[in-house]
């Protein structure tokens, strides 16, 4: 039973974590109608600013942790919110009435660019990096079952995130625009919104959304390296189409979805765990040949 | 100034241009040689778009599509020829010629029925396993070629159904998602070596061992000129098949397909047929240029044909303009021999190589050969 509870929490754990990264993944689908693919390691440079500004912080003397707990979320959030909004503005938008295909690429391109650049650049950043333990770590204990407070400050810092993202997007003026300019660009424009401005103030919240994820993963793992943002990229992404593009519950339920294929991937079935991502994906294979569209349908297709 | 020459003979021309700097190239170890024959190269390449050279071969491909497509061969046989004592330059000429035919692939996949692949990696190392078990107990190679592209379609029909019912992102999901579960499945599977690979026999065709030096003309060659002879057949095969199927109607109702479905459906062309079609026709030629490649390499191991190794492929068909072969040859020969090329750079050569093709997205987003409008029947025709 206490086995089993530990599973439930780290595939939680897993699941907030990708539906973090599928969220972004929605948001620019929503406003631009494409695919960022650099996404994932974006939230990896992310990752690594707030590796950095921790370590920052503890050559400044800033020796409690929550300071520089601080540190590190606020130089992520705001280093790859600027990286977000830069890529929109430089790379995306000049971009956005290519094929789609090749704007994928593009995008594909800019992640192995920003991944290869922190591979050569950082100082030693072809090595994984040790992230430092800035939660507590202290346990609860409820009889067979041991709850780490760090998990579960994790856990629910996601959950809040998420949340608070719903009501951005769905109460708040700034919310309404960026629902508009989904909606219908020209439409967006005649009311009087601008336009660009909230395209890249999209891209940098979806990706600041990303650098929380990165630095969730890091606390969790205590452990970041370079091609970090491959695979969360990849399983951000098949969790934002999992669940149906441009939807923003579509992307939470794909990730925590995601999450749990993985968990059972490794426990439940007969084969060896190491096989729990070929189950993942495979499983993700059959949905899209299910439900083509994703589980939350976008819109309509046409049929003949 | 071009208008005295015939367009058969600009295009003699412009292959020689291009064999003796293919061969010089090859030949330069310094990076300041290798830059400055790139530099070269691209204000050469610009000057003859500006007198209109493209325009002359490609009239010259029109009115005599068999002697420029012999000129070619020759060309390629020419540059083999030159390197038939060293293993090196014939390995990456090898490697060049089935990074085409991959991109050839690929190309009738996305070029023609507008379907997305990003698991092209994984359908070459199909083959490439496939060769390294068949090979290892004692198959004939002769049938390994054949049977590593048959592998790369049968296992490419387990993605069919959801590649044909999805469109746009939601196809490039299934594919990445096969990318991913193919490379992790090889690694943690111990019948196909796990992380470590397969080793893979010499092959052998008709007793033509192709891991012996052959001699020709009193000169002991590299035994890297059976794999090249070898890839260079298959490229031809390849692009022969992709030229024929663009001329016919099948390629015309793939055209029809990636641009307008429902008006293709129409008009009653079966679209998942041809989607079909393309997909099973696509992988097969990916999966025998893996197998050719897995003998060639000698050793086949999970690190070759990942995600990354697809997008290398993705990037050779923009590079060279979706949906034309001869791009396809032009931009292969670009992304494997550049990067081996320059040495000194070697540790940023994926940093330069993905701002390069961002470069080129930005700018030039219809690929360096950019694909013609077909004409059935050139003007003033022979």
């Amino acid at each position: 039973m206490d086995l089993f509870g530990q599973y439930v929490i780290n595939g939680l754990m897993l699941g907030t974590i990708y539906a973090l990264v599928a969220v972004g993944f929605t948001l620019f689908f929503g406003v631009l109608d494409v695919i960022k693919f650099s996404h994932g390691d974006v939230l990896m440079v992310g990752a690594f600013t707030g590796f950095t500004a921790a370590a920052g912080a503890a050559a400044l003397g800033l020796s409690h942790p929550a300071l520089q707990l601080a540190a590190t979320v606020v130089f992520a959030l705001a280093g790859t919110a600027l990286l977000g909004a830069v890529i929109a503005k430089w790379l995306i938008l000049p971009l956005k009435n290519a094929p789609r295909l090749n704007i994928l690429l593009a995008t594909l391109m800019l992640g192995t660019a920003l991944r290869e650049s922190v591979r050569l650049f950082y100082p030693d950043g072809s090595n994984p990096k040790a992230f430092p333990a800035l939660l507590p770590t202290s346990a609860w204990q409820f009889g067979q079952f041991t709850l780490r407070v760090d998990s579960t400050i994790l856990v629910v810092t996601g959950i809040l995130v998420i949340v608070g993202l719903h009501l951005l997007i769905n109460r708040t003026r700034l919310g309404l625009a960026i629902r508009a300019v989904a909606q219908d660009e020209e439409t967006a424009r005649t009311m009087g919104i601008n336009y660009t401005l909230i395209v890249l103030v999209t891209f940098a919240l979806g990706s600041g959304i990303a650098a929380v994820a990165g630095v969730m993963d890091g606390l969790y793992y205590n452990e970041i390296n370079f091609g970090m943002g491959l695979l969360l990229g990849l399983i951000g992404f098949s969790a934002a189409i999992i669940g149906g593009l441009g939807n923003l519950y579509g992307a939470i339920l794909g990730g925590f979805l995601f999450a749990a294929l993985q968990m059972i991937g490794a426990v439940a079935l007969p084969f060896a765990s190491a096989y729990k991502d070929v189950f993942a994906f495979a499983v993700v294979i059959a949905l899209m040949a299910w439900k083509p569209t994703g589980l939350i349908p976008e819109r309509a297709s046409d049929r003949v | 100034m071009l208008d005295r020459i015939s367009p058969f003979a600009v295009a003699v021309l412009a292959a020689l241009v291009g064999v003796v700097f293919a061969i010089v190239f090859m030949e330069q170890e310094s990076d300041v040689a290798v830059i400055s024959m790139v530099a070269a190269a691209a204000v050469a390449a610009w000057f003859a778009g500006r007198i209109g050279v493209p325009e002359r071969v490609a009239r010259a491909a029109e009115i005599n599509p068999g002697g420029v497509s012999a000129i070619a061969a020759i060309g390629g046989l020419a540059i083999i020829a030159a390197y038939a004592e060293d293993h090196f330059p014939l390995l990456m000429l090898a490697t060049v010629m089935l990074y085409a035919t991959v991109a050839l692939g690929l190309n009738i996949q996305f070029g023609y029925a507008g379907l997305v692949n990003f698991a092209g990696a994984a359908f070459f190392g199909i083959g490439a396993y496939t060769s390294a078990k068949l090979v290892g107990s004692g198959v004939p190679a002769v049938l390994s070629l054949p049977l590593g592209g048959l592998f790369a379609a049968l296992i490419g029909l387990l993605l069919v159904f959801p590649v044909v019912r999805t469109r746009g992102h939601y196809a490039a999901v299934v594919t990445i998602a096969f990318s991913v579960l193919f490379k992790t499945f090889l690694e943690v599977n111990d019948t196909f070596g796990g992380p470590q690979g397969l080793p893979v026999g010499a092959m052998n065709l008709f007793g033509w061992d192709f891991g012996e030096s052959p001699t020709l003309f009193g000169i002991e060659a590299s035994f890297y000129l059976n794999y090249a002879l070898a890839a260079f057949v298959i490229l031809a095969l390849a692009f022969t098949l992709v030229r024929r199927l663009e001329r016919s109607w099948l390629g015309l109702a793939l055209d029809a397909v990636r641009l307008d479905e429902t008006g293709a459906a129409c008009y009653g062309i079966g679209i998942r047929r041809a989607k079909i079609f393309a997909f099973v026709l696509g992988n097969v030629i990916i999966g025998v240029a893996g197998a050719l490649y897995g003998c060639m390499q000698g050793y086949v191991a999970p690190t070759s044909f990942t995600f990354s190794d697809s997008l290398i492929f993705v990037a050779i068909v923009l590079l060279g303009g979706m949906g034309s072969p001869w791009g396809m040859i032009l931009a292969a020969a670009i992304v494997v021999v550049l990067p081996e090329k320059l040495q000194a750079i070697q540790e940023y050569r994926f940093l330069l190589f993905s701002i390069v093709v961002i470069a080129i997205l930005l700018f030039r987003p219809s690929g360096l050969l950019p694909r013609r409008v077909r004409r059935y029947f050139p003007e003033g025709g022979r």
